[in-house]
């Protein structure tokens, strides 16, 4: 036993106890992440047990890394070090829910899926639909930063999140932002936890603005031959008065990945037929209204996709269109079950650019010998999974060019990418957090700020921070 | 001050361009609010590299730097606590660029509000976030204190609509946060940086996101005859399926003081209106419009008006953004407060006011985005009296403490400043106010940058500070 693991096992079970701290080894290659295991797993019960735990981790210099339902965990850099995995599972209590002012505040432990029921109950809900929905936790997901489809309308965490609770990695329990709907009341320090990956501490609380359920949701999916004509639908439907939920462009290939086995155990209900195709482009867009709305919203589509010469239009109603959805919100987890090797690569660009990336990053993987497939945010953000067929050296290499041509691309059309998810032994031959960066010194002085002694999830993030 | 750094400053910028004489101080003494403080001298950079050389200037000197856009501000954010320079961006007020492909403008400091919208309409774009002093404050001024305005109901406050900054650091770094596409990885640091009230750098340039204008705007009033009816009405709109582009709500006392300036057709013998935006597609804002006309009237609304035409439509809107001119006709100061709710909680801190008003004997006028529970009483009063004036700053101190108490907090989009640091420890504890403390050291580590503004004096002072006692306040655009 290592003199890590000695103090923890001595001091945890004080914390939390004896049931809540696991140490067998077998049982902590649960926790492990890029292929280190911990010296100890714990389960705190209250956000004061949260603040202890990391306040004796910073004590004894071990590493700490908060996680929820561990779905995302392989994001970012293998960590540098890893002395305890935090399981905050247990914190999962719904703080307060105000329906009627729609506010929320809930633990970080708390599953997402099981809080869009209870919202749900109230016609309301949260605009995160994200991977791993049927098993994410709400502080996860923030951690993580994941965006989802509904982005388009809602926005990402950092629209919608009124304020939170985190321990720092000094292992002091503080807060920020409040639960209303407008605040301006100091440093909205919570915007920072919002895609941290756990660097800069612990979340234990997160408020959130509610929204009313849409009522009558439809899709609208147009196929195209060519990139030109899908990318010219999202610049029409951008230059028009219409304001839908989802907008996304769908690369080829996507359509065998979406009637994959994996996307059936992923997502729910059986992917209809021939809505997409695996040599087509497509175009993909959600929205709700009354009867009067919808048939606008139908008419103007199909207007602007016969014009740019589509090659098939299809309206999805209440039961075609949830199995779609499901798989659009699921598609990095369809994505990385689909490969051995699946290397999935985020890149914003301006809209205006989409086209130009686009064709940059297919040749780069094509000319690299590798299939692709890319789901793209009507926004500006394309979610490109490289999906080698084994784990070869061949592959790495192959890899290593290809995302290394398509992260310069992006930087050269004022864009920029990363790669949020590569096998972990070859994150080392990849440029994980994409090309250098000009604000690098001041996240520096960020995570000094939070995490002083450098224990919270050690060199995940931008710059190894 | 130093001589030389006068002398320095108009060598670096021009003689012109630093002002220093008592009398030009003046009018930089003020903003909206009813605080005062004199800065040393007041400087007019033209490019970011004049910017850079006031902060190494600055830092020579070890004096003390505020930037300032339009002085409109509510909390005394660009006023120089401590004296220094003040650095205005007025002559920093180009438009570089409109990209309408990409539905986004990037904009020096100064640029005034209202005119980017005006820039970007011609080309079917807006700029949403929209103060009602838009006509004067600037979108520099709106970064630093994350602006809001009536239509960031449904489309959010200034720090939803920026996207990348471009900053001079205290250390006379020029960097850039935040990049032109959206989810710059890393910490979120323009998330952080706006709003921070011009304590953590000084903005050279920003790139905000344009909306397109709707298709469709539908302006409704609906008149009320209690208070109760309109704030039930409020919670029933924003709980319900809709939400709007803008909810205010004037009450009886402020639409009257309103109507006799403005002639916008409020009605002088209601309790309250509301003036509701819905906007969208033709399909859906007018069915939407004609559900919150239900909802006003199963709520008592004793009538409901519908603007027939663009031209009634912008009467009505400019009773509302005029409100703040109109009541400076009854008395030549007042204190606007800035104090936020949960919604459901309007009807009780409504009728709280209202005993505040009567308890200090001051007529408190209420205009205020309804649709998030930001409320502005405004308190008249008669600044010439030192006695008038310390009572109104305890009365909103009672307001502001009623809003904490309900859940709500001090400010919703005036800002922190120097008028509610020492309201900080009622909504944030030591714990929380030293990370935030400590953020500002990291970034502004010798105070340089707009000194002892949004967080309290150190522990201890937070409860007895002292307030000195503000000169006349001035009537905001």
């Amino acid at each position: 036993m290592s003199m890590a693991s000695k103090t923890i096992s001595s001091r945890l079970p004080d914390i939390v106890g004896a049931a809540h701290v696991i140490n067998d080894p077998a049982q902590l290659s649960f926790y492990e992440i890029d292929q280190k295991k911990p010296g100890a797993a714990v389960r705190p019960g209250s956000r004061e047990e949260v603040a202890e735990i990391v306040k004796f981790a910073a004590a004894e210099n071990l590493a700490v890394i908060p996680a929820g339902a561990r779905t995302k965990l392989g994001m970012g850099l293998p960590p540098a070090r890893y002395d305890v995995a935090l399981d905050m599972t247990r914190l999962d209590r719904v703080i307060a829910y105000d329906p009627s002012d729609l506010t929320l505040a809930v633990e970080a432990g708390h599953s997402l899926r099981q809080l869009l029921g209870l919202l749900g109950d109230h016609r309301q809900f949260l605009p995160l639909f994200v991977p791993y929905l049927s098993r994410t936790t709400v502080g996860g997901t923030i951690a993580a930063g994941v965006d989802s489809p509904l982005r388009q309308h809602y926005g990402t965490a950092r629209d919608f999140v009124l304020g939170m609770e985190y321990v720092t990695g000094e292992g002091v329990l503080a807060k920020s932002g409040g639960r209303v709907v407008k605040n301006v009341s100091g440093y909205d320090l919570h915007k920072l936890m919002i895609g941290s990956l756990g660097t800069l501490g612990v979340i234990v609380s997160v408020n959130f603005k509610t929204f009313p359920a849409p009522v009558a949701t439809r899709g609208f999916v147009a196929t195209f031959e060519k990139l030109e004509s899908v990318v010219e639908m999202r610049h029409s439907v951008a230059r028009s008065a219409l304001t839908p939920l989802t907008m996304e462009i769908v690369s080829p290939h996507v359509a065998e990945l979406f009637a994959s086995e994996a996307a059936a155990r992923i997502s729910s209900g059986a992917m209809p037929p021939n809505v997409i195709s695996p040599n087509h482009w497509a175009f993909a867009s959600g929205y709700t209204g009354n009867e009067k709305v919808l048939a606008r919203y139908e008419a103007d589509y199909r207007g602007m996709a016969e014009e740019l010469g589509a090659v098939n239009v299809t309206v999805l109603g209440d039961t075609t269109r949830p199995p779609a959805f499901s798989r659009k919100r699921e598609f990095v987890p369809i994505a990385l079950a689909s490969s051995p090797a699946a290397t999935i690569m985020k890149i914003s660009v301006l809209p205006a650019r989409l086209k130009e990336l686009l064709l940059q990053a297919q040749r780069a993987a094509e000319s690299n010998s590798l299939a692709w497939a890319a789901l793209v945010r009507g926004i500006g953000v394309i979610y490109l999974a490289i999906l080698p067929l084994d784990r070869a050296e061949q592959s790495r290499a192959h890899v290593a060019t290809a995302t290394n041509e398509i992260l310069a691309a992006a930087v050269k059309l004022d864009g920029h990418g990363t790669i949020p998810w590569a096998p972990s032994e070859w994150k080392g031959a990849l440029q994980i957090w994409g090309l250098e960066r000009g604000d690098l010194a001041q996240m520096r002085k960020v995570k000094k700020v939070f995490d002083p002694h450098g224990i919270m999830a050690p060199g995940r993030f931008v710059g190894a921070l | 001050m130093d001589k030389r750094l006068l002398q320095d400053l108009k060598k670096l910028l021009g003689v012109d361009m630093v002002l220093h004489r008592p009398e030009e101080l003046l009018l930089y003494e003020y903003d909206g609010s009813v605080e005062t403080a004199r800065p040393s001298c007041v400087v007019f950079p033209e490019t970011k590299a004049h910017v850079v050389g006031i902060v190494e200037l600055a830092n020579r000197y070890q004096t003390p730097i505020v930037g300032r856009g339009a002085g409109t501000g509510l909390s005394g954010g660009a006023l120089a606590r401590h004296g220094g320079i003040v650095v205005v961006f007025s002559r920093m007020n180009r438009i570089l660029e409109v990209d309408v492909e990409n539905q986004r403008a990037v904009v020096q400091p100064g640029v005034v509000n209202a005119e980017l919208s005006a820039a970007a309409a011609p080309l079917g774009l807006y700029y949403a976030p929209d103060p009602s002093s838009q006509k004067a404050c600037t979108i520099g001024g709106n970064v630093s204190e994350n602006s809001g305005g009536p239509h960031t109901l449904v489309y959010g406050v200034t720090t939803n609509h920026v996207l990348s900054l471009e900053v001079v650091l205290p250390s006379g770094e020029l960097v850039r946060l935040g990049s032109q596409a959206v989810d710059s990885s890393g910490y979120d640091l323009p998330g952080l940086f706006v709003g921070s009230e011009g304590t953590l750098a000084l903005v050279t340039e920003i790139t905000v996101r344009l909306m397109r204008l709707p298709e469709t705007v539908k302006t409704l009033l609906a008149i009320f005859d209690t208070l109760d009816d309109t704030t039930e009405t409020v919670a029933a709109i924003t709980s319900g399926g809709i939400t709007p582009a803008a909810c205010e709500m004037l009450d009886g006392w402020t639409l009257r003081a309103v109507e006799a300036y403005v002639h916008a057709g409020f009605p002088l013998d209601s309790a309250a209106v509301l003036l509701i935006d819905i906007d969208g597609t033709r399909e859906a804002a007018e069915s939407q419009a004609e559900e919150v006309a239900e909802v006003c009237r199963k709520h008592h609304a004793r009538e409901v008006r519908m603007a027939r035409d663009a031209r009634e439509r912008e009467l009505l809107w400019k009773g509302r953004k005029n409100a703040f001119g109109a009541v400076g006709r009854f008395s030549t100061t007042y204190y606007v407060q800035d104090g936020v709710i949960p919604r459901t909680k309007l009807p009780q801190t409504l009728r709280r006011i209202t005993e505040i008003s009567e308890k200090y004997g001051f007529q408190i006028g209420n205009i205020f985005h309804a649709g998030d529970g930001n409320l502005h009483p405004l308190i008249l009063f008669d600044a010439r009296d030192e006695k008038q004036l310390r009572g109104a700053v305890a009365a909103a101190d009672e307001i502001i403490a009623f809003c904490v108490q309900m859940g709500g907090a001090i400010t919703g989009e005036h800002g922190v400043g120097m008028e509610k640091d020492r309201l900080m420890p009622l909504i944030f504890n030591e714990d929380d106010l030293d990370v935030m403390r400590r953020i500002r050291d990291a970034f502004n580590p010798t105070g340089l940058l707009n000194p002892d503004k949004i967080l309290p004096i150190k522990k201890g002072c937070g409860e007895i500070y002292a307030r000195p006692i503000p000169a006349a306040g001035s009537a905001p655009a």
